[in-house]
């Protein structure tokens, strides 16, 4: 007999794809511990998380998860998360239709003389609002789809970035229609 | 209709409510003000543990052989934690249990305080759902609605974790009326369309087979009802998981055994070869499918199952429903009976030809002894023994699991409490406490293995104290059966650690506790040393020595599939089954 272990190998597994999850929860003490507890208890992958309060009457916050798995993975990840008792609603955004993902990052940028200048005129080019200002640094908001803050803290890097802080993506369904 | 009271008050109040009439529990420092509120009324009775793990497990064996939950009560700290590895077999075997938990004052908690833990973050995982009472007045809110999680949907354990600041401050406390959970609503009603869907699919089946868990025992007594009538309807052959037997009888023709990795070799071959599985409240296991690649390869797949998480989980469903069985189950029964369309008789009868050609294989065989108690003999002789008396077993988990699963016959639901998920060594004895509570002039046994028992051994003085007249049969091999068993098929023979050495004298500890001993070293003896067992009216331990080199057949090595089982050496080949027919003992 050729299988050693107590347990059936991993079968094939299919491609990985990216997903957005909207997740529609009671803002409760350890409610956010409970979505971190199950990604990490079943080795799901988050790739960016973001949550805060949207509807204060009802005290019901919203949690947008991107993250990685095979179809069946993000299925699984789908029901796994409906199980939990406070979560009210998963939507998976990527296959619910059109949608728009956004994500703010505030960058930080240190320098004097032309790389001023270029980070500027940079910030200008992205319509980065300057939010902070010093005789030898600047704050910039940023505010867009994950790929085009990729491509401005690039730029930024050899003018001088100090550090940078993002909120991670959040998403809504183009059209009329709510979650 | 508003009652001030104090929250420990609240909660002797609010099991009341719940008509729960026993808690199983330990006191301790952060719980004394709801044992205190205990010790002054008398709705419920408290069932003094001698470990917290041993107060889930008989609060598990109470739950599963009534249907209803069960509730325990234990302190902070050692108590919560003690209690994990119960909650965890009860989240694992969806057992409705609802732990009470005392918490160090709530300006303590986060500062190291004495016997202080994080029991809502060390449950977190292994609940259905927890709540920390931060606030007396949402004390009686959180306790009804614990039950109704519990106890609705896919069941499983809650945990309500209570400061004792909280017990002792005073509020209102009022019972709830017929109340909803605000986002929490089990689905219970199946899609329409789909049962139709899969009635289709049933009618035009040529091997079909059913495949039920313990989802149809959860479901309640209706269920495994609607269950024996659908497969009577439809003449399909039928299989159980481990945790589903007892919901289709045992003694029926159309039932195959059970199945997977221990199961009968025409229950999986019957699935390696179905064109159409209807599973019902099972949920695919590792030790159901074996390798997923070669699992069912050429079958449509209807899965029926509560909690929309375990379908497509492991293996694809083409018709997946989601609801309740019972619910399920009485539409797919009204909907057979109002098609006129039979399903193909012929192509049936050739599915059972081939089905009793697998039977006629013998897959349980053993060769028994005269000078040994064969493990499997013990079983056989046990259930003749037993079978027509109100009897309900238990078990530890290993090989003796495996031989109870094979060859104690289950005719109802409810009668067969084992650990199946998690696996736990050292359930049986305390879930027989439980189950004999419930059930106090029924027969209650505990077939266990020696090393399995001695995990929880201590909870004989639980059930001598409450005089529960409980019987551990040990299945005594001087081994972690299971693990020799592997070690020899899989290592070589090399029995690291297996062999259970300096072990009680299981009559003297029966006695040590005040309870009876009896020991059976014969198979001539055997008869007559399990009926004064069944006579005496005390908790007995049976030590029953059995072969310690015998190992369980069939098996399904791990990463194989169901076509490639290994079969005990007195089953015989396709050839024999024609021409030697009982030969062999079975």
């Amino acid at each position: 007999m050729n299988s050693s272990t107590h347990y059936p190998a991993a079968t094939v597994s299919q491609q990985v794809e990216t997903h957005t999850l909207c997740v529609l929860v009671d803002n409760e003490p350890g409610v956010l511990a409970r979505v971190i507890g199950l990604f990490s208890g079943r080795g799901y992958n988050i790739e960016s998380l973001t949550v805060s309060e949207t509807e204060h009457e009802r005290h019901l916050s919203r949690i947008t998860i991107v993250t990685r798995g095979t179809p069946m993975v993000i299925e699984q990840i789908k029901h796994q998360l409906e199980r939990l008792v406070p979560i009210h609603r998963v939507v998976d955004m990527t296959v619910a239709g059109p949608r728009i993902e956004r994500e703010l990052a505030m960058v930080k940028v240190r320098g004097k003389g032309e790389h001023r200048m270029e980070a500027l005129r940079l910030a200008d080019a992205f319509r980065a609002r300057v939010i902070d200002a010093s005789t030898e640094s600047f704050v910039f908001e940023i505010t867009g789809a994950s790929e085009k803050i990729e491509s401005f803290v690039a730029l930024m890097l050899p003018l001088g970035l100090v550090e940078v802080s993002r909120t991670g993506i959040v998403a809504i369904a183009r059209g009329p229609e709510g979650m | 209709m508003d009652k001030e009271m104090t929250g420990a008050e609240m909660v002797m109040e609010a099991l009341a409510d719940q008509g729960i009439e026993h808690v199983f529990g330990y006191p301790g420092g952060a719980v004394l003000p709801i044992y205190d509120a205990l010790f002054q009324q008398d709705k419920v009775k408290h069932i003094l543990v001698r470990h917290e793990q041993g107060a889930v497990h008989a609060a598990e064996g109470y739950a599963r052989s009534t249907g209803k939950v069960g509730c325990v009560l234990v302190t902070s700290g050692p108590g919560a934690t003690n209690a994990v590895t119960g909650l965890t077999d009860a989240l694992m075997d969806s057992t409705p249990i609802v732990c009470l938990t005392g918490q160090v004052p709530t300006h303590l908690i986060g500062n190291d305080a004495f016997q202080e833990c994080d029991t809502v973050g060390i449950t977190r995982p292994c609940t259905k759902h927890n709540y920390l009472v931060k606030n007396v007045a949402d004390l009686p809110r959180v306790l009804h609605e614990a039950f109704h999680i519990a106890r609705s949907g896919r069941p499983g354990p809650v945990v309500v974790d209570i400061p004792k600041d909280i017990q002792f401050a005073k509020g209102l406390y009022s019972r709830p009326k017929d109340f909803q959970h605000k986002g929490y609503r089990p689905k219970l009603k199946g899609d329409l369309d789909r049962i139709k869907a899969a009635i289709e699919l049933m009618q035009h089946a040529k091997r079909p087979l059913f495949y039920t868990g313990g989802g149809v025992i959860n479901s309640g007594r209706e269920a495994s009802q609607l269950l024996r009538e659908l497969v009577k309807l439809t003449g399909f052959p039928i299989t159980s998981t481990l945790m589903g037997l007892g919901a289709y009888p045992a003694s029926d023709p159309q039932w195959l055994g059970m199945l997977g990795m221990h199961g009968t070799l025409e229950a999986n071959l019957s699935m390696h070869d179905c064109d159409l599985m209807i599973c019902i409240g099972a949920r695919f296991d590792d030790r159901i499918t074996g390798r997923l690649d070669a699992f069912s390869p050429g079958s449509t797949k209807i899965h029926v199952d509560i909690d929309p998480s375990s379908i497509n989980k492991n293996v694809k469903a083409d018709i997946p429903i989601i609801g309740d069985c019972a619910h399920v189950l009485e539409d797919m029964v009204r909907l057979w009976r109002s098609t006129a369309k039979q399903p193909d008789k012929r192509a049936l009868e050739e599915w059972w030809k081939q089905i009793d050609k697998w039977r006629a294989r013998k897959s349980l065989a053993y060769r028994n002894s005269n000078e040994l108690i064969k493990p499997q003999y013990a079983i056989q002789r046990l259930y003749e023994l037993t079978k027509d008396r109100d009897t309900y077993i238990t078990t530890e988990v290993g090989q003796h699991q495996m031989w109870a699963a094979q060859f104690y016959r289950f005719e109802e639901p409810h009668r067969w409490m084992t650990s199946g998920g998690l696996g736990t060594m050292g359930y049986g004895l305390p879930a027989a406490v439980g189950v004999q509570l419930a059930h106090p002039d029924s027969l209650v046994i505990d077939i266990a293995g020696e090393a399995s028992v001695l995990m929880t051994m201590q909870e004989m003085s639980t059930a001598v104290q409450y005089r529960l007249p409980i019987k551990i049969f040990i299945l005594n091999n001087k081994y972690m059966g299971m693990v020799r068993q592997w070690q020899e098929l899989l290592h070589g023979g090399r029995y690291a650690e297996s062999y259970m050495d300096a072990l009680p004298d299981f009559v003297k500890l029966a006695e040590a506790y005040h309870a009876v001993g009896i020991r059976c070293e014969q198979p001539g003896d055997l008869d007559a040393a399990i009926r004064e067992m069944i006579d005496v009216k005390k908790a007995v331990i049976f030590d029953c020595v059995v072969d310690p080199a015998e190992n369980c057949f069939p098996m399904i090595p791990s990463g194989r599939a169901h076509n490639e089982m290994l079969l005990g050496d007195s089953a015989l080949s396709p050839e024999e089954a024609i021409t030697e027919e009982g030969k062999v003992m079975v």
